[in-house]
């Protein structure tokens, strides 16, 4: 290996440091870290894309049920209910804390906070797969290495 | 009911309505040497269990014995609780046993569910030891049972450190004697 790509794999490590130094992710994602081995190279990536691909529907829903009126709390914490479970399976530390006062809002009936929290969810969620993205991205163009799936 | 020793032919089945949930879920169980079905509801569970043809439950399992059912609470239409009721009440199921997987760290909902003849209850998501954990009880019963080791932690709510209720005591604690199976099996 050479020196770029030493530099390339310490870069990446730092990355996937910072995520849960800064909240992004917790131990949750470490997990699927350890499912990674040579016979299924990219499960992490692959799980987080399934989850990117399988949550647009439930974002989508409660976009159009926070639209309606009266709000219907009960399917809003239904709906939100299943996307926080998807979230903590991915490790999404921050898009699961957000989740989580969304549902305190829809149990306290507040509307403006459901409404307000929806966009945090949005927003952590679409940061989050962006960092991700191209987290993954700087790995697959580094080689491969155990980048991924290092024990911590 | 047989349980191989060759740990490598344990065959869980795995019910779980999320996508994301049954592929992590299924890898777990592959890493540690099961073989897995993974479906996306108690429906399709029951169905592969074999016990919505009431008329052809003789020869269905030679291949497709179940030494495990792990199965998520909360789905849509069958509960996982309601499928676990359905496979306790049958003859021909009950012995296999069956393991909970919910986000709420609920004890009415823990107690429930171990009353109702769960074995186990896991908190999600699911982590490698607690498959691990699992896997080890069902090989050391070696009766089809899981000893019911479950760990207090995750048992307990958050904010309740007392001891357990007495209501679980009784069957799930300690390791069945002989005689005390033979008191679990009575009372079905």
């Amino acid at each position: 290996m050479d020196r770029n790509q030493m530099q390339m794999h310490r870069q990446i490590a730092n990355i996937r440091k910072s995520f849960f130094d800064q909240g992004y992710l917790d131990e949750q994602f470490v997990q699927l870290e350890e499912l990674q081995d040579s016979s299924n190279p990219n499960f992490v990536e692959e799980v987080v894309t399934l989850f990117y691909r399988d949550s647009a529907r439930f974002l989508y829903n409660l976009d159009q049920a926070l639209e309606k009126r009266p709000l219907d709390f009960s399917r809003l914490d239904s709906l939100m209910h299943q996307f926080k479970g998807s979230s903590s399976s991915i490790g999404a530390k921050k898009v699961k804390i957000e989740c989580t006062q969304f549902r305190d809002y829809c149990n306290a009936r507040n509307a403006e906070g459901c409404k307000r929290t929806f966009q945090h969810v949005k927003k952590e969620y679409t940061t989050l797969k962006k960092k991700l993205e191209a987290y993954f991205q700087m790995a697959r163009q580094a080689g491969p290495m155990e980048t991924a799936c290092r024990p911590r | 009911m047989m349980i191989n020793d060759d740990c490598k032919t344990l065959h869980v089945l795995a019910v779980d309505d999320s996508n994301i949930d049954r592929k992590v879920i299924q890898r777990l169980l592959q890493i540690s040497s099961f073989k897995v079905t993974v479906v996306e509801s108690g429906s399709r569970a029951l169905q592969y269990l074999g016990l919505d043809h009431e008329d052809d439950n003789s020869n269905r399992f030679h291949d497709l014995k179940v030494n495990l059912i792990m199965t998520d609470y909360s789905m849509p239409g069958m509960t996982g609780f309601e499928l676990l009721k359905k496979i306790k009440n049958s003859s021909t199921l009950r012995e296999i046993p069956v393991v909970i997987m919910s986000s709420e760290n609920s004890l009415t909902r823990i107690d429930r569910c171990l009353e109702e003849g769960a074995e186990d209850y896991l908190l999600k998501p699911v982590k490698l030891s607690d498959v691990t954990r699992l896997k080890d009880s069902i090989l050391k019963s070696g009766s089809g049972e899981v000893n019911g080791n479950i760990q207090t932690n995750k048992r307990k709510h958050k904010s309740d450190q007392s001891p357990l209720p007495t209501s679980i005591d009784c069957h799930n604690l300690t390791p069945p004697s002989p005689q005390q199976s033979l008191e679990k099996r009575a009372r079905l």
